[in-house]
């Protein structure tokens, strides 16, 4: 490995949180129940968390507020120190994302969309960004191919590298190993989790993939219809609700089971 | 180049490389505008034929109506499109998580829009000049404040487009094909406002292209410059940009309120 920006050795983490997040309601309409209801949680600087819920528990409504692409109907997100409300491109510049569900352009070759994204970030020395990201997600035989024609492994990796273009202090993933074989999935994991450590960058990660959440994550939100239901570091809450594994505790918080009423407490 | 710029030319060099890898659409860009003008070409010649004393004033103003309306159309449709690319490709949730300005956006979008307009308009006003003898510089250095005067509109129209496609999503894609020709009878582009009904002049004389073509054929008939209307084509220009850059804004910020932003296009 080779490129990443190690966090100085010794350094103190700055007290201010990568993610900010105050009392976040968000209504779709007036009259419907809220997508989002008071969120409140603070993500520090260099720390991988997830978000978990079911389908609909608001974890894209969350994500996408948190992007700015959505407008909370109350409550306050600060990325990076900044007010997403009223400074969101200040801190946009140094945040990233990636989703399956967001494509790049696919007639483009893998190495004119990282281009593009190249300039949109105002990357210096983009070229050498460029061929850096490519050694270290094996792309350097794929950049000349549309990115169109590339398996769903492929697509996933140049995804990485688009969402790492600007050496991010802020990354947020939604479900980044969705549809791919177990052993493209854990290759993705294990340079995750390596990129964090060598480059300090805070993770909000949303997934579906309680493995993948284990062993990524220190701490983990749980959402159900909108709000917090749970959270601590995988091990305490696999504890606290008496199971073997997250995947039955979120099996629990989704069905609406409290610990007390989970059957293995 | 400052970020501003870079982001800008970031956006643009997307749409170039996508034309760079696909002559069909490169193609597709040039195909209208000459068609247009090869029938146009052959009923003014046609009109010599069998009225000799209005063939080369018919030429004049039926050919320069068409290439300088065309001006407009591709104008229009340069921006529409690009930005119904980013739908297309499903990257425009990327664009607006990015630090790129909605404000860099539409500069990004004029630029391919001008590039459009060149690489469509450009090659018919050569065969014009090549097949019917018909030269757009005939009408003087004024041709570049008319050339200029109707992009500034298609960007006017692109942008209330846009807007919609904004608040209805795909369901408004079409008008980006066919909003400027439903303008065109009131364009006054082949005929004088004076020819239409009285009601129906002043909605012609609200529309800047009106106004270049009461110049245009003023220079081709007078040979003068028309210049109250090519002051009235300019201010309405900028009234109309602003009211629709102002719609634009307020459809981009209902997006965001809505969550429109990602789900547009499905």
């Amino acid at each position: 490995m080779h490129g990443f920006v190690p966090a100085p050795p010794g350094a103190r983490p700055p007290a201010e949180p990568a993610i900010l997040v105050e009392h976040l309601t968000k209504r779709y309409r007036p009259d419907a129940r809220p997508a989002v209801d008071e969120l409140s949680f603070a993500l520090p600087r260099g720390a991988t968390w997830g978000l978990l819920g079911g389908n609909g528990a608001g974890k894209t409504t969350t994500i996408a507020m948190l992007l700015g692409l959505l407008v909370p109907s109350s409550g306050r997100v600060l990325c990076l120190g900044h007010d997403m409300a009223r400074d969101r491109f200040a801190a946009l510049a140094r945040m990233n994302f990636s989703s399956p569900y967001i494509a790049l352009p696919h007639r483009l070759s893998v190495a004119e969309n990282l281009r593009v994204y190249a300039h949109l970030y105002n990357v210096k020395g983009a070229e050498r960004r460029i061929a850096e990201l490519a050694g270290q997600l094996q792309l350097t035989e794929l950049l000349d191919r549309p990115a169109g024609e590339l398996s769903a492994g492929q697509k996933t990796r140049v995804a990485l590298a688009k969402a790492l273009v600007n050496r991010p202090d802020l990354l947020l993933l939604d479900e980044p190993t969705a549809s791919l074989d177990p052993d493209t999935g854990d290759w993705v994991r294990t340079w995750l989790e390596r990129y964090r450590a060598e480059s300090g960058c805070a993770i909000l990660l949303a997934s579906h993939n309680m493995g993948e959440v284990e062993r990524l994550c220190s701490h983990v939100l749980m959402l159900r219809q909108g709000r917090i239901v749970d959270q601590g570091s995988p091990e305490a809450l696999i504890a606290r609700y008496g199971r073997e594994d997250l995947e039955q505790v979120f099996l629990d918080i989704a069905r609406g089971r409290t610990r007390a009423e989970s059957p293995a407490a | 180049m400052s970020a501003s710029l870079r982001r800008v030319w970031g956006l643009m060099y997307r749409h170039l490389a996508l034309y760079r890898r696909s002559w069909p659409r490169l193609i597709e860009l040039m195909y209208w505008p000459i068609l247009q003008m090869v029938v146009w070409g052959f009923v003014t010649a046609y009109l010599a034929g069998v009225q000799n004393n209005v063939a080369s004033v018919a030429a004049g103003v039926l050919l320069g109506g068409v290439l300088l309306w065309e001006v407009a159309l591709r104008s229009q449709m340069g921006f529409s499109i690009s930005f119904l690319e980013e739908i297309w490709s499903r990257n425009l949730g990327h664009l607006f998580v990015s630090p790129l300005r909605p404000r860099e956006l539409v500069a990004a979008l004029m630029g391919m829009s001008v590039i459009r307009v060149l690489v469509g308009v450009l090659p018919a006003v050569g065969l014009a000049w090549a097949l019917y003898a018909f030269g757009l510089w005939r009408l003087g250095p004024v041709v570049v404040a008319f050339f200029a005067a109707l992009l500034l509109m298609g960007w006017a129209v692109a942008l209330g487009v846009t807007s919609l496609i904004l608040r209805f999503g795909a369901g408004a894609e079409a008008l980006a094909w066919s909003v400027l020709f439903g303008i065109t009878p009131f364009a006054a582009v082949f005929y004088p406002v004076s020819v239409l009904p009285d009601w129906l002049q002043p909605v012609a004389l609200a529309l800047p292209a009106a106004h270049v073509f009461e110049g245009m054929r003023a220079a081709l008939l007078q040979g003068s410059i028309a210049w109250g209307h090519l002051a009235a084509a300019f201010a309405l220009d900028t009234v109309w940009i602003a009211l629709m850059a102002w719609v634009f804004m307020r459809q981009l910020q209902a997006a965001r309120v809505r969550g429109a932003l990602l789900a547009i296009g499905e």
